[in-house]
């Protein structure tokens, strides 16, 4: 259970697939209707989708041919609820004590 | 890129363990704690009163940006150079009451050190809301984003 979340973490520290999640937050779409979002690369957008389903912040539901991708609302309140903000912000903090003190003079 | 800093909170415990290893001499991380001036640089608040020692307290207070003023307060119980700080934790006008903290700092090479802190909360409950504050206040930017992510959920 603790690897899944990690790797849910892992998942939303990246800018364009925190931005896919905000896309696909109002409305399900096809991975085309995405993928024109954003100037990256097609096959870089599906890699991003792949990585979100795998784990289950987005789903895939077929509608006839096309596949649509929908925001899992259950897993994403799972996420908001989960103890790695906290870890972040302690982490933040300790980076700055590390770098403050890395800088110190004792005064003469 | 992964975080040096490690929690341990089990579910359903009211206390929890935070570890997290320095580049930095022990002697430079314990300072970190009991110099007033150096505890604002790193913490990011303005350091009222801090009375390193036994018997001694301390008042911290921070701004937000929309002005607001958030005081801090504790008192310090144990006071060992470069080994351990025992002291109690209150953010005044919450409800989340006084955690009581243990620190316990450790030499692993002449360059790095590791400290170990231990938290106690007054109940489970109470750990839990702490916990998950920096997500209702959004500290960090990723976390911002999927709070928007959520408030369209609603």
């Amino acid at each position: 259970m603790m690897n899944l979340r990690r790797d849910v973490f892992q998942a939303i520290a990246d800018p364009t697939r925190r931005a896919i999640l905000l896309l696909v937050a109002t409305q399900a779409m096809k991975a085309g209707s995405i993928a024109s979002n954003f100037d990256t690369a097609r096959p870089t957008v599906s890699k991003h989708l792949q990585i979100l389903t795998e784990c289950e912040l987005l789903e895939q539901k077929q509608n006839g041919r096309e596949i649509y991708y929908n925001i899992n609302a259950k897993k994403m309140k799972e996420v908001a609820d989960f103890i790695e903000p906290f870890r972040q912000m302690w982490d933040d903090r300790f980076n700055k004590l590390e770098s403050v003190m890395k800088n110190y003079k004792p005064k003469a | 890129m992964e975080l040096k800093t490690k929690i341990d909170a089990k579910d359903g415990e009211q206390d929890l363990i935070i570890t997290r290893e320095f580049d930095l001499p022990l002697e430079l991380l314990f300072k970190a704690y009991v110099e007033a001036e150096i505890v604002e640089q790193w913490m990011g608040t303005k350091v009222l009163k801090l009375e390193s020692k036994k018997h001694g307290s301390y008042q911290f207070e921070t701004t937000d940006p929309k002005g607001n003023k958030h005081g801090f307060n504790g008192v310090i119980h144990e006071f060992s150079p470069n080994l351990k700080i025992t002291r109690t934790f209150e953010m005044e006008n919450t409800p989340f009451g006084v955690q009581l903290e243990f620190y316990e700092f450790e030499k692993l090479t002449d360059d790095t050190s590791k400290l170990t802190m231990h938290v106690i909360y007054e109940s489970v409950a109470m750990r839990d809301q702490v916990m998950q504050l920096p997500f209702a206040k959004g500290i960090n930017m990723a976390h911002n984003r999927m709070q928007e992510i959520l408030n369209q959920l609603k």
